[in-house]
């Protein structure tokens, strides 16, 4: 085999300065632009977390006053969710993969996806200047009345904040869609897309239809706070409960714009790492548009204990079950895909294998809280945080990392130290149980989330927690610095370095700013490891 | 490909390999976009109906304190902006550069009408004490001018307090609801000004229109979101 060379054009090197990045409308450089600062606001959310793990290793509170803590897991909720989860995956390897993924030069509106990063780069400094003003204390849910009434805390420029970061939202799910549909290839008809393209065109409805009910709430809650209308006030006849109906009927969804993208990596690294067709396609894709309509009918399960009737709640409990079915529909497809395999260990398929476990287990205690009965004892205890955080960090950031580590020699067109991310891999995956697996516990003994202090007796799997958060957090450095690193000093990638089929793999890495010097005409199936293929690649 | 034998539409922009593929993209984009208009007003759509149905009576009183004449006057501008949008998109498709023009600054006029209309709308409720805040007084208009307020069929079901309690939630949607939407006039206004500026320097023709037609559904769509928040808002109970 040859050694690969760099190849000098590339869409990294036309164009230099400041300029030619602020300015441009190539979706990969845009994509650079959003995972800079994405990571950016990922570390500052999780020195937030650094915070409650401290103040949380002893019963008393002798670290933070009340008030403080309030403030801390507020922000911490309010950036990882809005500046951190909700963009990662879609904005950053969506935006760089679906172009070159569906044989085109761009998306569709190149101009629109800069401006979604200005946006979302406005919205994050109203958040930033909240915290700099003083924080802001009401959780990241902002529930009513206490937001729009009570809390005198820097609620207006962290609701702005959110609800212009939304519109950033809006605008990627809306490129994704119009490209997915316009944009292809000829020849590339849908059942011939990869998985991840699927997933994330059913992240985009989400994002399309959910986001703006969230918007609309936010100007209500503004509307209250700035000119004294009583919308959400029960001194005024107005009803709180109506803006957590609202509220979830966009953030419930919101989970899923987190996690379905990640899904879709799994399903390119799976096959990629398996040398196998993805078992059931058709399954799996469908499966990521199920999660989105089911997505939508189960959001007032947080609102159990809200003051919603019994029938409400029975509904509501019933129909959050869906959701299982096609979540299970993926992992039995991955596990089926993974059976017979030709299966290796690099680092993006080590984060695959995390992801399933924690994936797994997830999903599992989200059928607890989807009983009505068990959730009204489980709910707004430490059980929640850790069901959500082995969804959201578990999961989708398991994805986006391993997303991260599979398309980086894409990216880039270096690879990084297969030791290192090996190591980091595997530190993730243990820091992250031990953060995360004795908060069942605690919840399940009743520790309430949200308080800064608790009884003594809770303290062993207290520590336990923040030490395993330290090692997570480790997990988290260590891929900055070696991928970093591999920027100057990384081995040529070359065009395909993991052997994949999809169409991303044939252009060059660090592919040209057009993506394909010619239109892709002989586009193959999805997934296409047939014995022969594998056998004239010399893949295994 | 194609595309090499003949010469480029100078609108052509590179991603794109055909002007109908451009089309077809920025006007999907363009519905996808009403989509979430749609359900950025459905929030309210869906309040409004919650407190209707809750305090129906209330927002029969304040519906009929509402002057009907400048509503109507506005509905019927409204319209007619449409009906002079849609002649613009016509005469884009058509090469008539000039009529495009003019039928876009009618819609700007309209559109304008229709502003200023509501400025007075506010006005008055201002005068009425029926913005919500500090201030509100559902009751001081009808009482200063000794004209009793007119109840709903089968009596008032509920004491001046409450009256002026759930009024106050009528009001705070109405100006939440004809606020947003004169905001989304004010942003067509704008857009309008820019696409006559461009279809003045003759950048449409028969080929290439898209913006013009886009520019349309949006105002149409403007223009929809009025036509359900006129009889919400300015007609119950009035028969």
């Amino acid at each position: 085999m040859e050694t690969p060379v760099y190849p000098a054009q590339n869409y990294l090197s036309n164009g230099h300065g400041l300029k030619s990045w602020l300015l441009t409308k190539d979706h990969k450089r845009i994509a650079i632009l959003y995972l800079i600062s994405i990571s950016a606001f990922f570390f500052l959310g999780g020195l937030f977390a650094v915070g409650i793990r401290l103040e949380l290793t002893t019963p008393q509170g002798d670290l933070f006053q009340p008030d403080t803590y309030n403030k801390f897991f507020t922000l911490h909720g309010v950036i990882m969710v809005f500046f951190f989860l909700i963009p990662s995956v879609p904005a950053v390897l969506g935006n760089f993969l679906i172009p070159p993924m569906v044989g085109a030069k761009d998306l569709a509106f190149p101009r629109i996806n800069l401006l979604s990063w200005y946006i979302y780069v406005v919205g994050g400094i109203f958040t930033l200047f909240a915290i700099v003003a003083g924080g802001v204390d009401t959780g990241w849910t902002f529930y009513t009345p206490y937001s729009a009434a009570s809390s005198s805390t820097n609620v207006v420029p962290t609701a702005l904040g959110v609800f212009i970061s939304g519109f950033s939202s809006i605008l990627t799910g809306l490129n994704f869609i119009v490209t997915i549909h316009r944009m292809r290839a000829p020849g590339l008809h849908w059942f011939k897309l990869p998985l991840f393209v699927w997933a994330h065109y059913a992240t985009s409805l989400i994002q399309v239809l959910g986001t703006p009910v969230v918007a609309i709430t936010i100007v209500m809650v503004f509307a209250e706070r700035a000119f004294g209308f009583g919308i959400f006030d029960p001194q005024r006849g107005g009803d709180p409960v109506l803006f957590q109906h609202l509220f979830w009927f966009y953030s419930h969804p919101a989970v899923y714009i987190m996690i379905l993208p990640a899904l879709g990596v799994i399903s390119e690294i799976v096959s990629t790492f398996s040398r196998k067709r993805i078992f059931g396609y058709s399954f799996v894709a469908f499966s990521s548009l199920a999660i989105a309509v089911f997505g939508f009918i189960v959001w007032a399960h947080h609102m159990f204990v809200s003051g919603i009737t019994v029938y409400a709640a029975m509904v509501f409990s019933f129909l959050s079950f869906s959701v299982a079915i096609p979540s299970a529909v993926k992992v039995f497809n991955w596990s089926a895909t993974l059976h017979r395999g030709s299966l290796s260990f690099e680092a993006p398929m080590l984060y695959v294998y995390g992801f399933f476990g924690l994936f797994l287990i997830g999903g599992l205690t989200g059928l607890f809280l989807a009983t009505l009965g068990t959730d009204v004892h489980l709910h707004d205890t430490y059980f929640v945080v850790a069901h959500f955080h082995y969804i959201m960090v578990g999961g989708a950031i398991m994805g986006y990392l391993g997303g991260i580590h599979f398309w980086w020699p894409k990216m880039v067109g270096r690879m990084y130290s297969e030791f290192w991310s090996r190591i980091s891999a595997i530190l993730v995956f243990v820091g992250f149980n031990l953060t995360f697996f004795p908060q069942f516990v605690l919840g399940y003994m009743g520790m309430p989330r949200r308080y800064h202090m608790y009884p003594d007796e809770f303290q062993v799997l207290n520590v336990l927690s923040s030490g395993g958060a330290a090692v997570l957090g480790l997990g988290y450095i260590l891929p900055v610095l070696y991928l970093l690193y591999s920027l100057k000093y990384g081995e040529v990638a070359g065009n395909n370095p993991w052997g994949a089929s999809g169409l991303e793999w044939r252009t060059q890495s660090p592919p040209l700013t057009e993506n394909f010097l010619e239109v892709p005409t002989d586009i193959p199936e999805a997934y296409e490891y047939t014995p022969k293929v594998i056998r004239e690649a010399k893949l295994v | 490909m194609h595309g090499h034998d003949h010469a480029h539409h100078p609108a052509l922009q590179h991603h794109f390999s055909t002007m109908s593929q451009q089309r077809e993209a920025g006007v999907l984009g363009m519905w996808v976009f009403l989509l979430t208009e749609v359900l950025f007003f459905g929030g309210l759509f869906i309040t409004y109906t919650l407190y209707r149905m809750w305090y129906y009576d209330a927002f029969a009183l304040a519906s009929k304190s509402i002057e009907i004449v400048p509503g109507l006057i506005n509905t019927v501008v409204l319209i007619g902006s449409s009906l002079t949008m849609a002649l613009s998109v016509r005469a884009a498709q058509t090469n008539q550069r000039k009529a495009t023009v003019n039928w876009l600054i009618a819609t700007i006029i309209l559109g304008s009408v229709f502003l200023g209309i509501k400025v007075y709308e506010y006005a008055l409720k201002f005068e009425h004490h029926h913005v919500p805040g500090a201030s509100f007084d559902f009751y001081h208009h009808s009482e200063s001018i000794g004209e009793p307020l007119k109840e709903p069929a089968g009596g008032l079901t509920m004491g001046r307090d409450q009256v002026q309690r759930t009024t106050q939630i009528f009001f705070s949607l109405y100006f939440v609801m004809t606020g947003l939407h004169a905001l989304h006039m004010i942003v067509g206004i704008v857009i309008l000004f820019i696409i006559a500026w461009m279809a003045h320097k003759g950048r449409f023709d028969s080929e290439y229109h898209a913006p013009v037609e886009m520019t349309g559904l949006y105002w149409h769509f403007v223009d929809i979101v009025w036509i359900f928040l006129f009889p919400l808002l300015y007609l119950i109970e009035r028969h």
